[in-house]
């Protein structure tokens, strides 16, 4: 004991200290790919609440627009019901083309481009878009930081001991977007 | 990764350690030229001491002090529902845990600026005149910038290199005033033979570490404070993938003759673009607190394969034509390419609010007014002792009722 014995106590209490920090930054980081992950919902769920204020104001003026703004209608629908990650890619998508066909429709009715209301429910929807587009890049970030944490030396080793495991990246929508026929505003 | 972008800290610590050095040499000689023996230590104390206590004021009211300087106004949601929708689409993009506080500056020129201590507690300020010029990717491109001074901690930390200047300049600011005073009194003369000699060499030492450490601090200052606007450009970019929008948006800022009235120059460092504009500045390389804005352009215009920091580091160097080290080496790793996105549409109103408006809804808001839309678009304003609650539109005759507050 003695000396000795302090100096590996004590080097022994910075080591723990040591992995201490390194797992705490993991969960750190695990949590905000969580965070980032709910954010999608989120505007997810925003997008769908707006829709039907956006038929309200736009069905007065629209009247010869029926098929289109059933086919929003349906679109959401569609969508709200997705379940897996697969199906809800490929919903959202068909929404976001709807959404711009309308839009783009909208441009034919003078009335209507002035209308406060409508000004109002196109900033946003297109704001909630981005924000879906925003998350989903956030969402990356994140699995990126948090996979590199997990792969580099020395803590690798934390995350192996705790099972720390890799996160996907949302890449699924990208591929269902890119398979769906653009729709210009 | 923006743990990595915040610990490229190594130079602009290294310029702020060169600041502290001076304000510590400040006080030592100071302090040595009144009392060589017991001066010194003295004057490095007193130094300590006003810094310390300036920092703990900036720390807790540094944000506020800021806002109120710059006349900048809190806006509710309603007030500017787009500035709100890109902030939050921002801090979305950033991860950051908390939205910012937003204010608008009730003034024509265009500009913009982040403060507060820590991604909590932070605030983003624009003036009316940026709002009534930029359309929405432009926005978001100075929103972004800003953004990254959040993320990027800089706001606290250009609060620290601040309150640094602010120490030497105040401190040599009392010793040349001190001597300029004392300098007719006997007070040197009648002391004792054997201090005499050394104090004389403290004293012409200190004078002229009093006339040139302020200068000394202020080039620091600019140093740093020039790093740093980089940086949020890379990592601004970065967020909104689209490097187009905040160089056209520099661009339109760097066009306007029009000039802040409530600025001063250690707030001018915050702004996004320089405030105070120089005509015909030569020298302004070292002295200026911001990059020459055109260079910036350039670089977020050579940005057309993708826009993570290893491309901006490139592009940075290919337009000052030599290596640099802006970004560390660990903040490039995110080699994945990041590509760019296309133009979003624009959402704006069918004509564009005259910046005069913008303000004065804002002055209008800020006083208690009640502001009621009408189904026909015609917003009406209420002043706060209006004492109905129902209020018929003058262009339409539709009665709206007024929600008091």
């Amino acid at each position: 004991m003695g000396k000795i014995g302090l100096i590996l106590i004590g080097v022994g209490v910075l080591f723990l200290f040591w992995v201490i920090g390194i797992f705490n930054a993991l969960v750190r980081l695990r949590n905000q790919v969580k965070n980032a992950w709910s954010q999608i919902d989120v505007q997810l769920k925003r997008r769908h609440d707006l829709i039907p204020n956006l038929i309200e104001t736009t069905k007065g003026y629209m009247k010869h627009e029926r098929e289109t703004l059933e086919k929003v209608t349906a679109a959401r629908t569609a969508a709200m019901s997705a379940q897996s990650v697969g199906e809800k890619a490929q919903a959202e998508g068909m929404l976001s083309g709807v959404l711009g066909r309308l839009f783009a429709v909208a441009e034919q009715y003078p009335d209507l481009k002035a209308n406060q209301n409508f000004l109002a429910l196109q900033e946003e929807l297109t704001s909630t878009e981005n924000k879906i587009a925003f998350a989903r890049q956030g969402y990356n970030d994140q699995v990126l930081f948090y996979n590199n944490k997990i792969q580099m030396f020395p803590s690798n080793i934390i995350a192996g001991m705790f099972g720390f495991a890799q996160q996907e990246f949302f890449e699924i929508q990208d591929q269902a977007e890119k398979a769906l026929p653009k729709v210009a505003f | 990764m923006w743990e990595l972008a915040r610990s490229n800290k190594r130079k602009s610590i290294f310029l702020f350690a060169g600041m502290l050095l001076l304000l510590v040499g400040l006080g030592f000689f100071a302090g040595g030229a009144f009392d060589p023996q017991a001066g010194p230590f003295l004057g490095v104390t007193l130094a300590m001491f006003l810094w310390i206590i300036q920092l703990i004021i900036s720390y807790f009211a540094g944000g506020s002090i800021m806002l109120a300087l710059s006349g900048a106004k809190p806006v509710t949601r309603d007030m500017h529902p787009r500035l709100f929708n890109i902030v939050e689409e921002m801090k979305i993009a950033a991860n950051l845990p908390v939205l910012p506080k937003i204010y608008v500056i009730p003034e024509e020129a265009p500009n913009a600026f982040a403060t507060g201590r820590n991604p909590q507690k932070s605030a983003v300020a624009v003036t009316a005149g940026l709002l009534s010029r930029l359309n929405r990717d432009e926005l978001q491109g100075v929103i972004a910038h800003e953004m990254s001074h959040v993320l990027n901690r800089d706001i606290l930390f250009m609060t620290l290199v601040g309150v640094s200047l602010g120490s030497i300049v105040l401190l040599s600011n009392i010793f040349l005033r001190g001597m300029f005073h004392s300098g007719s009194s006997s007070r040197y003369r009648s002391r004792g033979k054997g201090g005499g000699q050394a104090a004389l060499i403290f004293l012409a030492i200190a004078i002229v570490f009093a006339i040139l450490s302020p200068i000394m601090a202020q080039l620091l200052y600019f140093a740093i404070s020039r790093r740093r606007e980089y940086l949020a450009d890379a990592t601004g970019v970065r967020l909104t993938r689209y490097p187009e929008g905040l160089a056209s948006a520099l661009e339109k800022m760097s066009r306007t003759d029009l000039v802040l009235s409530r600025v001063n120059k250690v707030t001018a460092a915050l702004y996004i673009v320089n405030p105070l504009k120089r005509k015909g500045m030569q020298l302004a390389d070292l002295t200026a607190t911001h990059p020459p804005i055109s260079e910036r352009i350039k670089i977020l215009r050579s940005l057309t394969y993708g826009v993570n920091f290893a491309a901006y580091q490139k592009a940075f160097e290919s337009v000052r034509g030599r290596p640099a080290s802006l970004i560390p080496k660990g903040g490039l790793s995110d080699a994945a390419t990041v590509a760019l996105r296309a133009p979003s549409k624009d959402t704006g109103p069918v004509e564009p609010v005259p910046a005069q408006r913008i303000a004065g809804d804002l002055i209008m808001a800020a006083s208690g007014f009640t502001f009621v839309t009408c189904a026909c678009g015609l917003k009406m304003k209420t002043p706060p002792d209006f004492r109905g609650n129902s209020l018929r539109c003058p262009k339409c005759g539709k009665v709206n009722s007024v929600n008091a507050a």
